[in-house]
């Protein structure tokens, strides 16, 4: 590690942190319906909306029908998204005349945006037409976050509210957040991402000489597709001389701004915000890095206030800081630290000219700090955009990012879900300190029974169940394990890192697995479906049984939870679940590979 | 039915305000105050096209500096499919291929025993990267000044007009942009033929 990388890191903390309360008190204010500084252009919008919908703004529902409009929502938003793919060979806006996509890849990627995971298993620029982007991909982008945070707001509700049986109406949270929340962040975010070089256009792809023309052998095929062979059996190569490259464009800029925002992750080009469309300058990158986390750790000061304790939030947000600062340290150190195995042959060392380090998949303009930094924000939070490849990050560089998913997607989490995944934890924690000290455990006011607790370790407990069962099956199926790109433990890693990624709704990849095949696109499309909609459903009812409760009396013998104790055995909790559920696996993947890399012999 | 309208319509109208509205309003500004940078910030050459500032491409001649490794197929620096080696650390192959790199580059410059910066021998996360680290420049400069027959502080005059420092001298890493630096070495040279 070095001084400068580790003020980039700091840096950016702060800066996040300090947009904390202003972002989340205008989110407060959006949610509890009160009027903020953009309702003189959006209200007339939003108002349109309600009646062409015929939505009653005022009328609210109880959980079931709150749970029951955001599954017909999301539904509806998987089948378009799956017939956009299908259908974009006769659609317009396709410049570069893309097929239609197949029906097992369609599937995944219709259920990966509707879901808020936006795993991809195809390269974008060589796949989707501008329209699937635009009108698929992106609007899911929106809605699919924008849905997330509704659960939270109408969890919150459960909290606030008392003897109520009534969460919220589903169709003014999904509306008031795109309009008042996503859309204008944006809208800001894609104009500067522009001024730093992000293509937006809708003309098609360009191209331009290369100064030195470069010569490949590329095999010979006869009518049929198939390689031809020469006498001793080897296929017959010609030499074939590239003059141009090709420019890939499009419009890049509108949705990587909310691909960011909306803890989506999807990339418009094939290797995300590594590409240097997508991503071109340490501004973009230290902005969209932001992104990645702004509303979620703002989210935590919207809880607290719509809760009337901010101290609450507060906690919420230390909890997720305690977990988050030390392991991307971890990660920082293990990428500096270099390739033990390069050591004889490189200069890995930081200098003033080079940042040195495990450069294998990484940018020059980012270096390793940034690279590192981000990896740990975009699986803290399931975004799952990247702009270094994990799958060659060092063993303990890449276990980062594999346990931060790995915890369940609760430090920071996804926009909305983060939240409530980790306030399912906390009713676990004072569950935990309850039985402690032998008390009917309370959170915010609330008696915690055994429904909210049995509700909480459902949401706890699918994902890891997912997760663990799929890489099993994956591990023993000769279909799946042919996937694997890299030889030894590490193929090992790629489909426990798969399945980790789908699982909590996460999207990133160790990308040498070749995952767009007819097994992983269907097993991880079920793994993405699951972990986001059997976690929604739970965790709506628990806000619904909360919300019918009378507020207890706050005693001597109430454990607060806003206090230091609190926060360490929430983390406690946190913690300990991840590592007992997934050391084992762990020690299988990551951490042998760190003992054999570090071993003198092969 | 009742449960599908509002469904139905609130789907249809955040489409057309999020995927239609949203993207044709970002291109109308894009392409008003940005119209160089979101139409791929294209390099000309009198009428040509000669590569775009944010991507790179491959070099093998000695005259030219090297970019660093690309592993995109068929061809390195392929614009049309961005990707990484996704080589894990242990991966034999990695090793191979780096061993091969440094052969390639000690092979074009015999005599060079400096240690090979890292970067210059290992593949980018994009294919694409446009930059080396000024390390990976200085461990070439020799190299060019010799086959073009310029000096060493011509040649790092160069260098340093190709590179950016740090933004506001915290964010990011110093790097030179392999591209503009190599199409300013040929332009003297057109320049010194013209006279």
């Amino acid at each position: 590690m070095n001084a400068l990388g580790v003020v980039q890191i700091l840096l950016f903390i702060a800066v996040l942190v300090a947009l904390v309360k202003p972002l989340g008190t205008f989110m407060a204010r959006v949610y509890d319906g009160e009027r903020t500084f953009l309702s003189p252009v959006l209200e007339p919008i939003e108002r349109g909306i309600y009646r062409l919908a015929g939505v009653r703004p005022s009328a609210e529902s109880n959980w079931k029908r709150y749970a029951l409009a955001l599954l017909l929502f999301n539904f509806i938003g998987f089948v378009v998204v799956y017939l956009l793919q299908r259908l974009q060979g006769v659609l317009p806006l396709n410049p570069q005349g893309f097929a239609a996509v197949s029906p097992d890849s369609s599937f995944n990627t219709a259920v990966s945006f509707a879901s808020n995971t936006n795993w991809q298993g195809y390269g974008g620029e060589a796949t989707m037409s501008y329209l699937t982007q635009m009108l698929g991909l992106a609007v899911q982008n929106f809605v699919s976050a924008a849905s997330g945070m509704a659960v939270l707001v109408a969890v919150i509700r459960g909290f606030a509210r008392r003897r109520a049986s009534e969460i919220g109406n589903f169709y003014v949270d999904l509306t008031r957040g795109t309009l008042y929340i996503l859309l204008p962040l944006s809208l800001l975010l894609a104009v500067i991402l522009m001024s730093q070089g992000v293509v937006q256009t809708f003309s098609a792809y360009n191209s331009v000489d290369l100064v030195e023309p470069v010569t490949i052998s590329t095999p010979v095929k006869d009518a049929a597709g198939a390689p031809v062979l020469d006498a001793t059996g080897n296929a017959v190569t010609k030499s074939e001389q590239v003059t141009q490259q090709t420019i890939p464009l499009g419009p890049a800029a509108s949705q990587i701004a909310i691909k960011q925002l909306g803890t989506n992750g999807g990339g418009f080009f094939n290797v995300n915000s590594a590409h240097p469309f997508e991503n071109p300058t340490p501004l973009a990158n230290f902005l969209e890095l932001l992104a990645i986390l702004l509303i979620p750790a703002a989210l935590c000061y919207t809880f607290g206030r719509m809760i009337g304790d901010t101290r609450q939030g507060w906690a919420i947000l230390v909890a997720m800081l305690v977990i988050f600062v030390p392991l991307t340290f971890a990660g920082y150190a293990a990428e500096q630290s270099g390739n033990p195995r390069l050591e004889a042959l490189v200069d890995q060392n930081a200098s003033a000219t080079q940042s040195g380090g495990n450069m294998e998949g990484k940018e020059v303009r980012f270096g390793i700090a940034n690279s590192a930094l981000w990896a740990s924000a975009t699986t803290a939070a399931s975004n799952g955009s990247v702009n270094a490849m994990h799958d060659s990050f060092t063993p303990l560089g890449g276990l980062v990012p594999l346990w931060l998913m790995q915890l369940g997607e609760v430090v920071f989490g996804g926009i909305g879900s983060g939240l409530y995944g980790m306030l399912m934890y906390a009713v676990v924690a004072v569950f935990i300190g309850g039985l402690m000290v032998g008390r009917t455990p309370e959170y915010l006011g609330k008696k915690i029974e055994a429904y909210e607790v049995k509700m909480a370790s459902i949401v706890i407990l699918v994902p890891p169940l997912i997760v663990l069962v799929g890489t099993a099956i994956a591990s023993v199926t000769p279909v799946a394990v042919s996937s694997v790109a890299n030889p030894g433990v590490h193929g090992f890693s790629e489909i426990l890192y798969a399945f980790s990624s789908a699982g909590n709704n996460n999207g990133s990849a160790f990308g040498g697995l070749s995952a767009n095949t007819p097994f992983y696109n269907i097993a991880l499309g079920i793994a993405m479906w699951a972990s986001r909609y059997w976690l929604m459903i739970p965790v709506l009812a628990l806000a619904g049984s909360l919300a019918a409760k009378k507020a207890t009396a706050v005693t001597a013998g109430t454990l607060p939870t806003h206090t230091p104790l609190f926060i360490t055995l929430l983390v406690g909790v946190v913690l300990m679940v991840g590592a007992l559920t997934f050391v084992p696996a762990l020690a299988l993947g990551p951490i042998v590979e760190h003992l054999q890399m570090i071993a003198a012999g092969p | 039915m009742n449960e599908l309208r509002p469904a139905l319509v609130v789907f249809g109208l955040l489409t057309l305000l999020t995927g239609i509205a949203y993207p044709l309003v970002v291109t109308g500004i894009g392409q008003a105050a940005f119209n160089g940078r979101v139409n791929g910030s294209i390099l000309q050459s009198g009428d040509r096209a000669v590569g775009s500032r944010l991507l790179g491409q491959p070099f093998s001649d000695p005259k030219h500096f090297w970019s660093r490794p690309s592993a995109t197929g068929p061809q390195p620096y392929n614009g049309a499919i961005s990707s990484g080696s996704n080589q894990g650390p242990i991966n034999p192959a990695l090793e191979t291929a780096v061993r091969d790199r440094i052969a390639a580059l000690r092979a074009a410059d015999p005599g060079n025993t400096a240690p090979v910066p890292v970067d210059l021998v290992t593949a980018s996360g994009s294919g694409l990267d446009p930059h080396i680290s000024p390390a990976a420049a200085d461990y070439q400069v020799a190299r060019v000044a010799r086959v073009r027959k310029m000096t060493e502080a011509d040649v790092r005059k160069a260098v340093a007009a190709a590179t950016d420092g740090r933004t506001f001298g915290i964010l990011g890493e110093p790097r030179v942009n392999v591209l503009e630096l190599n199409l300013a070495l040929d332009a003297q040279v057109d320049a010194q033929l013209a006279q």
